[in-house]
C-alpha cells in the first residue's frame, strides 16, 4: 500500500459540489497529527476547518488558498510513514500524476471503462460520504457489452477509476506546494470574509484579539491605512516600502475597469455639467406619506426612488437624452435601463434596473432595493451592469452637495443627486426653512445640446418640486 | 463543604456551580458514592470524545452529516443515567450521550450518519428508540408508548424497580411544534408516565430560543396541567437528580413532568451549519465558562474524589474509544441495496416480494460484482 495518502475534498455539507480553500493551516514538510486542523474551506453553507484524516508529513498541497476545488479533488498528500526514509521517486510522481501531468494516462484495465465517466467528469453528491460518490460511474451491464473487451476487466478488476476526480483536480489546481512558508493566521470566518471584501491581507496584520486573533477592528484599521479598497477578486498583495512610506496597490479588478471606463468616457465624450438647486420639500413629504401606504409595506421608500421616477418621466418627455452617440449613428433607446452608481466593498459598480420605465413605483422601489442589496453583498453580475442607458449617482448619501459626474460609457446623461438640507429659502418673499438639494446633470455634448440638457434637468426638477406634475405627465 | 453562592436564576436548579462548588437543594439532591461521581465524569468525557471524533470523521468525508452534542453532555448523561433499566427513551437525532448511557454502541450511531445502516440498534433490547429526524414527532410516539405502559399496568405498583417510565427528548426549537404541544395535551389528560426532557440549547438552528416563547419554556407545562422545572443542563448532578425524581414520579402514577435543561449548543446545529453567521462569539465564550466537564472535574479535585492519574486514565480510555470508532467507521461495509426491503414490514407483502425479486435480478445483471 502506498505510503503517501491523498485526501480528497469531502462534501462538507449536504449535497455540495465544491468549496473554496480559504487558508492552509499546514505547509509542505510539516508534521501533522490525526485530526489536526489542516485547512479552512468555505462552502456555500459554511466556513469550516477540516481535520487531517492521517498522521504524517505533508508532501504536497495541491491547491492554493483562494482556489475553488471540486468535491472529490485531491487537496493534500501526506506521507504516513515518514520514518521509513525518503520517499521513492515513483511514490511522489507516479502516484500523483496531477503533479506532473495535467491529464494522466489511463491506468491499465481502464479501457473497459471508457465512456462510463460522466462527460464533465463530475458528479453531484446529494448526501455523499467520501470520494466514491464523486468518482461514480455506471457499471457495465451484461446485456450491453462495453465498448472494449470485457474479459480484461473481469479477470483483473481495474484500479479505482479516479480519472474523473484527478482530471478535474488538475484542471483546477495549477500548482503544488506554493503554500509552503505561509504563516497561519488566527481570525474568525466573518473577519476573514470582511478582510477578503476589503482586500486586506491578514498575514500582514498583528491581531489585537485574545491569543493574537485578528479582529474586525484590526481589519478596519488596516483599510484606513489603505484608502483604496481592493477588489475582492484580486489576490491582495500590498507592497509597503518603509523608506518612502508609500504603499503600492496593484491596479486590477474593479479598480482597473473603473479607471478604464472613466478615461474612455472623459476623453471621448465632451462633457457639459449643469446645476440646479431646488426646494424638494413636497417630495420629502411625499416620501413620508408613501411609507404609510399598504402598497409600500415591504419596500423602502427613499428620496432616491422619487428622483429616479422623476428622471424616468423626464426621459419620456425628452427621449433624445436616452441615447448613445457613435461615430456613424445616434442610437435612440426605446427602453430605459436605469443605472445606479453604487459604492460596494468591491469598488464602484453601476448596475442598472432593466426596463425601469415600465415599472410601477412599487416595482421600481423593489428593484432599487434589490439592486442595492445585491451590490452590497458583492453579488452583482456583469449582466446587471451591461446595457445601461442613463445613470443616477447619489452623492448625497455622503453628505456632499454636488459634483460633475462622468458619464457611464455608452450613455448620454448622468444625474448627480446631492444632499438634502434644511435651508433658508424664499417663498412668497418670505425666508422660510425648506428641504433643498442640488441636482447636477452631465451630458454628452456631441448629441445633447444645451437646450435639451437644460430642459431635461428642469423637467426632473419640476416633478421633484411639485410631485403632482408626475400625475400630469404619466 | 463550602457554601457557594446560589445560581443567579432562582428557578434554575443547580447542584454544582460552574466553579465546581457543590450546592444543596431542598427538593432535589443526590448522594452518590465517589465511584459514581467518577463514573459520571468518565461518561461525560467519553461522550464528548465520541462526538468530537464523529465531527472529525464527517469533515473527512466519512459521515454524510453529524449533529454534534458539544456542550450538552451533562444534560444527556445526567438524564440518561437517571433512567432505570426498564425505562424507555425516545431520542431526537442528537442524543448520543443518552445512547451511550443505554449501551448503544457509538458505531451504530455512526453507521446511521454514514448511510451504512438505517440505525441498527435494537430499540427493545436497549430501551432506546431509533433516532427521529423529524422535529418533535418522537414526543407523540413517546406519549403513545407511555399510554400503553399504563394500559399494561406497569405503573404505580409501588415497586420502582419494576414500574416503567418513558422519557421523550426534544429541543427548544421543537417546543414550537404542534406535535410537542399535542403530546403535552395527551400525556396530561391520560396522566401518562412520561418525562418531557427539553434541552434548551438556546438555538433552533439559527433561531434564538428567546424568539420562540414569551415565557420560560418550563412554565408552559403549567398551562397543560403538569409540573415543569428548569434545571442547569450543564450540571450533571442536578440533571440527574431532577430527572430521577421526575421519572419516579411518572412511574408511581403521578403523571408527566416537563424538564427544561438549560444548556448551550457549543457547536454548529449540524456539520452543514455555520453558527458564526448568526451568533456572537462572545456568547459562546460566556458559555464556555459553564462547561459541563470542567465543573465536574473541578468538583472531583476539590472533593479529592479523583486525582490527576484518574483524569489521565479517562483520557487514555477516550483516545482508545476514538480509535476504535474511527477504525470501525472506516471498515463499515456498504449496505446491500436489498436491505431496504428487509426493514419495512414484519412480513413482506406479495407485491413487495415481487419487487424485491425484480430488483435483485436487475442488480445481478451487472458485469462486475452485481449488487454490492
Amino acid at each position: 500500500m502506498s505510503r503517501v495518502k491523498d485526501f480528497k475534498l469531502p462534501d462538507l455539507g449536504e449535497g455540495l459540489t465544491e468549496g473554496e480553500i480559504l487558508q492552509w493551516l499546514v505547509a509542505v514538510g510539516d508534521d501533522v497529527k490525526l485530526n489536526q486542523p489542516i485547512v479552512e474551506v468555505e462552502t456555500a453553507k459554511a466556513a469550516v476547518e477540516v481535520p487531517s484524516p492521517y498522521a504524517g508529513v505533508v508532501v504536497t498541497i495541491h491547491h492554493d488558498a483562494g482556489t475553488m476545488v471540486d468535491v472529490g479533488a485531491v487537496i493534500i498528500s501526506i506521507d504516513t510513514d515518514p520514518g521509513a526514509g525518503p520517499l521513492p521517486v515513483d511514490e511522489v510522481v507516479a502516484d500523483h500524476p496531477e503533479v506532473g501531468d495535467l491529464v494522466p494516462p489511463p491506468p491499465p484495465g481502464e479501457g473497459a471503462l471508457i465512456g462510463e465517466v460522466g462527460p464533465t467528469g463530475r458528479t453531484a453528491t446529494l448526501v455523499g460520504y467520501g470520494p466514491k460518490s464523486v468518482t461514480a460511474k455506471r457499471r457495465s451491464r451484461n446485456d450491453h457489452p462495453a465498448p472494449a473487451p470485457a474479459p480484461v476487466a473481469v479477470a483483473t478488476p481495474p484500479p479505482p477509476p479516479a480519472t474523473a476526480a484527478r482530471v478535474s483536480a488538475a484542471a483546477v489546481g495549477q500548482s503544488a506546494a506554493l503554500s509552503a512558508g505561509e504563516v497561519s493566521v488566527l481570525a474568525k470566518p466573518p473577519v476573514r470574509k470582511l478582510a477578503k471584501e476589503l482586500g486586506v491581507d491578514l498575514t500582514g496584520l498583528v491581531g489585537s484579539g485574545p491569543g493574537g486573533t485578528i479582529t474586525r477592528a484590526d481589519v478596519e484599521a488596516a483599510t484606513s491605512l489603505a484608502p483604496q479598497a481592493m477588489p475582492a477578486s484580486a489576490v491582495p498583495t500590498f507592497s509597503y516600502d518603509p523608506e518612502t512610506r508609500e504603499r503600492r496597490i496593484p491596479v486590477k479588478g474593479v479598480r482597473k475597469m473603473t479607471a478604464q471606463a472613466m478615461v474612455d468616457s472623459a476623453f471621448s465624450a465632451p462633457h457639459v455639467t449643469e446645476f440646479l438647486t431646488l426646494d424638494i420639500t413636497p417630495t420629502m413629504d411625499l416620501v413620508q406619506r408613501l411609507r404609510l401606504l399598504p402598497e409600500f409595506q415591504d419596500v423602502k421608500v427613499t428620496p432616491l426612488l422619487l428622483v429616479a421616477k422623476a428622471l424616468l418621466l423626464a426621459v419620456k418627455r425628452n427621449p433624445e437624452i436616452n441615447s448613445t452617440f457613435t461615430d456613424s449613428d445616434i442610437v435612440m433607446k426605446e427602453y430605459v435601463n436605469l443605472g445606479i452608481a453604487a459604492a460596494t466593498p468591491r469598488g464602484l459598480l453601476v448596475p442598472n434596473i432593466k426596463d425601469a420605465d415600465q415599472l410601477s413605483l412599487v416595482q421600481l422601489a423593489q428593484a432599487l432595493q434589490d439592486l442595492v442589496a445585491t451590490a452590497r453583498e458583492g453579488r452583482t453580475t456583469p449582466g446587471d451592469m451591461a446595457r445601461g442607458t442613463i445613470t443616477i449617482t447619489n452623492v448625497g448619501t455622503f453628505g456632499v452637495d454636488s459634483g460633475t459626474p462622468i458619464l457611464n460609457p455608452g450613455e448620454s446623461a448622468i444625474l448627480c443627486f446631492g444632499a438634502v438640507r434644511p435651508t433658508p429659502w424664499v417663498v412668497d418673499n418670505e425666508i422660510v426653512v425648506r428641504q433643498v438639494t442640488q441636482l447636477a446633470l452631465s451630458f454628452d455634448h456631441r448629441n445633447v445640446d444645451g437646450q435639451l440638457g437644460s430642459q431635461f434637468l428642469a423637467d426632473i426638477a419640476r416633478v421633484l418640486s411639485d410631485p403632482a406634475t408626475a400625475l400630469a405627465w404619466s | 463543604m463550602t457554601v457557594a453562592q446560589p445560581a443567579a436564576d432562582p428557578h434554575l436548579i443547580q447542584l454544582l456551580t460552574p466553579e465546581g462548588e457543590r450546592l444543596h437543594h431542598p427538593d432535589y439532591d443526590v448522594d452518590l458514592t465517589d465511584e459514581e461521581y467518577r463514573s459520571l465524569y468518565r461518561d461525560l468525557v467519553l461522550v464528548r470524545r465520541i462526538d468530537v471524533e464523529a465531527t472529525a470523521l464527517q469533515r473527512q468525508g466519512e459521515l454524510g452529516i453529524w449533529a454534534a452534542l458539544l456542550g450538552q453532555e451533562a444534560a444527556q448523561v445526567g438524564s440518561g443515567r437517571a433512567l432505570r433499566p426498564q425505562d424507555f427513551a425516545f431520542p431526537t437525532y442528537r442524543e448520543h450521550g443518552v445512547a451511550w448511557c443505554r449501551d448503544v454502541d457509538p458505531l451504530k450511531l455512526l453507521g446511521l450518519f454514514r448511510g451504512a445502516t438505517n440505525g441498527d440498534w435494537d430499540p427493545e433490547e436497549t430501551r432506546f428508540a431509533l433516532y427521529t429526524i423529524v422535529i418533535g414527532s418522537q414526543t407523540l410516539h413517546a406519549t403513545g408508548y407511555a399510554m400503553g405502559v399504563t394500559k399494561d399496568g406497569a405503573v404505580g405498583s409501588g415497586d420502582v424497580l419494576k414500574d416503567e417510565a418513558v422519557i421523550a427528548y426534544f429541543g427548544d426549537g421543537a417546543s414550537s411544534q404542534g406535535d410537542v404541544n399535542e403530546a403535552f395535551v395527551w400525556a396530561s389528560v391520560y396522566n401518562a408516565p412520561i418525562v418531557f426532557f427539553c434541552q434548551n440549547n438556546q438555538w433552533g438552528i439559527s433561531t434564538p430560543a428567546a424568539t420562540q416563547s414569551r415565557i420560560p419554556l418550563y412554565k408552559r407545562a403549567e398551562g397543560f396541567g403538569f409540573p415543569g422545572v428548569r434545571v442547569d443542563g450543564n450540571d450533571v448532578l442536578a440533571t440527574y437528580a431532577v430527572t430521577r425524581q421526575a421519572l419516579d414520579s411518572a412511574r408511581t402514577g403521578q403523571g408527566p413532568t416537563l424538564i427544561e435543561a438549560f444548556t448551550y449548543r457549543m457547536g454548529a446545529h449540524t456539520t452543514s451549519d455555520d453558527p458564526t453567521r448568526y451568533r456572537l462569539s462572545s456568547e459562546l465564550e460566556a458559555w464556555k465558562l459553564k462547561d459541563p466537564l470542567e465543573r465536574m472535574k473541578a468538583f472531583l479535585f476539590k472533593q479529592q474524589v479523583a486525582d490527576a492519574s484518574f483524569i489521565e486514565a479517562v483520557e487514555g480510555e477516550a483516545d482508545a474509544l476514538a480509535s476504535r470508532i474511527r477504525k470501525g467507521c472506516l471498515e463499515m461495509p456498504d449496505p446491500s441495496p436489498m436491505v431496504m426491503f428487509d426493514q419495512v414490514y414484519e412480513e413482506m407483502t406479495p407485491l413487495l416480494r415481487t419487487q424485491a425479486e425484480e430488483f435483485a435480478t436487475y442488480h445481478a445483471g451487472f458485469a462486475q460484482g452485481g449488487a454490492h
